[in-house]
């Protein structure tokens, strides 16, 4: 009950008025920061980082993580509104959320985002509240092995084969490993695939290729589907916020399981990206829905918007208690705390009590105004839809270039998402999907290195996948999950004398 | 781009679409592999090298995307039509101001061209009259001018107007 | 804030037709006229980022400058994306970049063509300092206990965990590895960060992270540092833990372990910039480094804190070339072209 004094003593830091006007200026331009694509919640921190230095440290780290929180919202507008993912974790929430706008379902999809969102922060908050220092020391078990086993189990968990040729599946998933590979190897650091180019130096970026396949690719779509020059009709009042709650308790189940991922993958440190395509595929996989996944199934949405936010205010937790970053966000404002004058680690709880608590006081505090912040907003977003195409149009593809610009200001980037976007175009068309080319672009790098880290560790042995509990049950996992679908088969033929054990349809 | 219209209803078969999209799969995956080869793509006795694992995804990817395009010769002549004429142009309504826009982009900056984009894309495209198309054109710019600029210190690709103004 | 930041651009461009017509004040030789770019060749959150945000504050709290400083990563390929942008902006003085030591590795390693003298040197503002640390539960109290278990124990069997390959932190190993002769395995990782982590949860039996990497885990108790690589000790009298501060961490020639190693955290601008320009940049460093922000910062990370500009700097450079040359063909960490 000591966290709970310690809450209450936090609260009353926050009294100062000033600090909750700081919080609301970090969540207005967190939202903004997570709309555009490319301009990330870690760049956004880091921007304007010099900005709080004379503020006091309190205040500063209140209106950053709030701009945090506010990029964790925001990211979902874009991907539901225009298949363009705001931010790298809401790459999963274009799966559904996008389909769904397409049906005038974007108010659902926004709420069901945000509400998700909301929910995954605030199990992640109580989780930093109560169990902080117990948590963190279990994140000090993960060496390469066991990271390389996350990823695994991330891919596992996500992979299963569609409705597309199997051939295509594994020629667009191996594009995105071979993508992943391109520029400077951080084991050996031997340079490859760069063949002498200078511009190739930085490899392809997650971000561009997505902005490039989805965002741009949707709009080429669109114009040959030839209902282009119309605006879509989206419902635009506050009342679809109520009607979708009354919906969500029904998705509890998946609200859980993608805040305790998220959780996870959070504290461990895997991030935010990997922990929302894990909880994507864990909700396909052991929904009713399943089936209709990606076609505009609200569970699609809430799944990977818990885990990501979950992932992202959980990973504050390392960095406060073991000086650790756990996203990449987390590791700008650890250079923000030895830049105010304090000293992240694990006597941060004991000589800085008011920083502390007031700043997981303002995690409850922050995510409640940005929920509100967001969900009135919704019919904003949602009436953009009804712009007309030759008015939007341009603007998104402004946006994006600028978006592709911003994540390594280079300016080939913005021909190289160009490019994706007509690869995106043509695989969509010849049906190679496109969400296991981004998968693997996205953990294709951290999983060889992981891997490749941890053959250095066993002298290029195997066993060390085996060597202790923690990794042989994630391995056995992964390894269950890559299976799945012949064992709900196998179980499914053989199960039938008990119906229920036969999902749905 | 491939698909440059022939005949009078038809472009291109799905089938010829799918050939060349698999060739292309084939190309990449040939330079991977080559790349991947010259750098060390052994197991050696502190495990992998680092063109190991790229060279075994350039040889997943060679066999998967020949065998789709095996999978396409096989399946013999194909009347289905991979695009409409009508409906590349419009892909092509977009595609190519698009392109003029990121090659504007180097030479004018992101600012102007965008201006210039927005302008040609609405009285082109979407047939508004210049005055209801420019005031767009110049206040999303603006826009972010003031957001990147001023608020957040990223600098976007500048051209030779905004020198002249000091920037 | 935002206010004054605008009123001052405001000034600024008033300032910039003043200059226009013939009107500039006579001591100001050359004055940015455009908002100066810092390009950071590392990752955003490393130990250069910091310290260019840092200075990015500092600039602006103080109001040193009449231009806002603009931070840009450009990390790709080591920093080489960093490095052949500044050496691609001739006359570009509006463009600074912060530098660490993989101005002299990355050429060396990856064969990416650009060498220190393809830009013109401003300033060394702090050499980093490099600590070699175990964890607190290992048997090993001094440099000495560890590197007779090194010498004592297998090839390979100890493993160190450092940042990036054939960078700094592997240098160093292969410093060590010549010193003992004995094999280290060498781990790389992304971050310090991620370094610390991995040795305090016991995945590797050291590192050498910088001092500003490791110390919230010193003082917590969870690793314990041996020796530093430099010339001599940190010269820092305040306890960081309850019964040790930097400046009771003995040297590792103190302890017969004859390495050395400091990371120069310097600035360099464009090609032919002129030397009014660099004049500008230098008189700017040396403000930034009397404001008691910095003093702080660089105490908090236990930083060398010597500083040099024109010929002295140039000659520096030019030492530290070598030796990275030298350390890296020994090591055999040289590309091969």
């Amino acid at each position: 009950m000591e966290a709970l004094t310690s809450l209450i003593h936090g609260f009353g830091v926050l009294g100062d008025p000033m600090n909750i006007v700081y919080m609301f200026v970090g969540i207005f331009l967190g939202v903004l920061i997570g709309v555009l694509p490319g301009l990330g919640g870690a760049n956004g921190v880091a921007i304007l980082l010099p900005l709080t230095f004379s503020m006091s440290p309190v205040s500063a780290i209140i209106m950053l993580s709030s701009i945090y929180w506010g990029a964790l919202f925001g990211g979902a507008i874009t991907s539901v509104l225009f298949n363009i993912p705001g931010e790298p974790w809401s790459v999963a929430t274009t799966f559904d959320g996008y389909p769904m706008a397409q049906q005038g379902r974007a108010g659902e999809a926004l709420t069901a985002a945000f509400t998700g969102s909301f929910f995954g922060a605030f199990v992640a908050t109580l989780l930093l509240t109560f169990l902080a220092p117990v948590i963190a020391r279990f994140a000090l078990n993960f060496g390469p092995a066991e990271f390389f086993a996350v990823y695994l189990l991330t891919f596992c968990s996500f992979v299963g084969m569609g409705k597309e040729s199997p051939f295509k599946v594994i020629s667009a998933m191996m594009l995105g490993f071979a993508l992943a590979a391109v520029g400077l190897d951080t084991v050996t650091g031997q340079l490859r695939m760069t063949f002498g180019s200078a511009e190739l130096l930085r490899g392809f970026d997650f971000l561009v290729a997505v902005i490039g396949l989805f965002g741009v690719g949707e709009i080429l779509l669109t114009m040959e589907e030839g209902l282009a020059f119309k605006g879509r009709s989206a419902k635009i009042n506050l009342r679809v916020v109520l009607h979708t709650w009354k919906e969500l308790p029904r998705l509890w189940l998946t609200a859980l399981r993608g805040s305790i991922v998220g959780c996870w993958m959070g504290i461990t440190p895997g991030g935010a990206t990997p922990a929302s395509f894990m909880s994507y595929g864990l909700a396909k996989r052991f929904s009713r829905n399943g089936a209709r996944f990606g076609k505009g199934e609200i569970e699609g949405v809430l799944a990977p918007e818990t885990a990501a936010h979950a992932a992202g205010t959980s990973a504050l937790l390392p960095m406060l208690t073991l000086g650790i970053p756990g996203s990449p966000t987390a590791a700008v404002l650890l250079g923000g705390l030895l830049i105010w004058g304090l000293q992240p680690g694990p006597l941060l709880f004991v000589e800085q009590k008011d920083f502390v608590w007031g700043l997981i006081a303002s995690i409850y505090l922050g995510n409640i105004a940005g929920l509100i912040v967001v969900l009135t907003t919704v019919p904003l977003f949602a009436s953009i839809l009804r712009i007309p195409f030759s008015i939007i149009a341009p603007i998104i593809l402004v946006v994006c270039a600028v978006g592709a610009y911003t994540v390594h200001n280079a300016l080939l980037d913005i021909s190289v998402m160009l490019i994706f976007g007509v690869l995106g175009y043509l695989f969509k068309k010849l049906g190679y999907p496109l969400a296991p080319l981004v998968l693997a672009l996205v953990l294709g790098d951290m999983a060889e290195s992981s891997f490749r880290q941890a053959m250095l560790l066993s002298r290029g042995s195997l066993s060390i996948f085996w060597a202790n509990p923690l990794v042989a049950i994630l391995v056995t996992l992964a390894l269950a999950m890559l299976f799945w679908p012949l064992i709900s088969f196998v179980t499914e033929r053989f199960g039938r004398k008990r119906p229920q054990m036969v999902p749905g349809q | 781009m491939a698909h440059t219209g022939e005949g009078s209803e038809h472009t291109v078969s799905n089938r010829t679409m799918e050939l060349v999209v698999a060739g292309g799969f084939i190309a990449a995956s040939i330079l991977v592999m080559y790349d991947n080869w010259r750098i060390g793509a052994r197991w050696v006795e502190d495990g992998p090298q680092a063109g190991y694992f790229p060279f075994y995804i350039g040889l997943i990817m060679f066999i998967a995307s020949a065998t789709t395009f095996g999978l396409g010769v096989m399946a013999g002549p194909d009347h289905t039509n991979f695009v409409e004429r009508a409906q590349l142009k419009q892909v092509l309504q977009v595609l190519l101001p698009t392109v003029a826009f990121v090659v504007l982009i180097g030479l004018l900056g992101i600012y102007v061209s965008t201006t210039i984009f927005i302008l040609f894309f609405m009285t082109w495209l979407g047939k508004y009259p210049i005055y209801k198309a420019a005031p767009i054109a110049v206040l999303v710019p603006l826009f972010l001018f003031v957001m990147f600029e001023i608020w957040f210190l990223v600098p976007l690709p500048k051209g030779p107007l905004e020198t002249a103004l000091g920037y | 804030m935002k206010r004054n930041r605008v009123s001052a651009r405001l000034l600024a461009a008033a300032a910039a037709v003043a200059g226009a017509c013939g009107l500039a004040p006579a001591e100001a030789a050359w004055q940015p006229t455009r908002p100066v770019e810092i390009i950071v060749p590392a990752g955003t959150g490393g130990g250069a980022d910091q310290m260019a945000r840092v200075i990015q504050g500092i600039v602006q709290k103080h109001n040193l400058m009449s231009q806002p400083l603009v931070v840009i990563n450009k990390a790709g390929g080591a920093g080489a994306e960093g490095f052949l942008d500044v050496k691609s902006s001739t006359r570009n003085p509006h463009k600074i970049i912060i530098t660490l030591s993989n101005l002299f590795t990355t050429p060396l390693a990856t064969g990416v063509p650009f060498k220190w003298e393809d830009m013109t040197p401003v300033a060394m503002l702090a050499l980093d300092e490099f600590v070699l640390w175990v964890n607190a539960k290992s048997p090993y109290k001094t440099a000495k206990d560890y590197v007779e278990a090194i010498k004592g124990g297998q090839p390979h069997q100890f493993k160190m965990g450092g940042t990036g390959s054939k960078q700094e932190d592997q240098i160093i190993t292969a410093a060590i590895e010549q010193a003992t002769g004995s094999k280290l395995t060498y781990i790389p990782y992304k971050g310090g960060g991620d370094v610390a982590a991995q040795l305090v949860g016991g995945h590797v039996d050291s590192s050498v992270n910088n001092p500003i990497e490791a110390v919230a885990q010193w003082r917590a108790g969870e690793l314990r540092p041996l020796c530093v690589f430099d010339s001599q000790r940190i010269p820092l009298q305040g306890k960081v833990t309850a019964d040790m501060g930097w400046g009771d961490i003995p040297t590792c020639k103190e302890q017969g372990l004859d390495v050395e190693y400091l990371m120069l955290r310097g600035f360099f601008t464009t090609p032919g910039a002129t030397p009014d320009q660099v004049a500008f940049y230098v008189d700017l460093f040396k403000k930034v480094r009397e404001t008691p922000d910095w003093k702080d910062f660089m105490e908090k990370g236990a930083f060398n804190t010597t500083f040099m500009t024109g010929e002295e700097f140039k000659a520096w450079l030019k030492k530290a070339a070598d030796t990275h040359r030298g350390l890296m063909e020994k090591a055999g960490f040289l590309a091969k072209s």
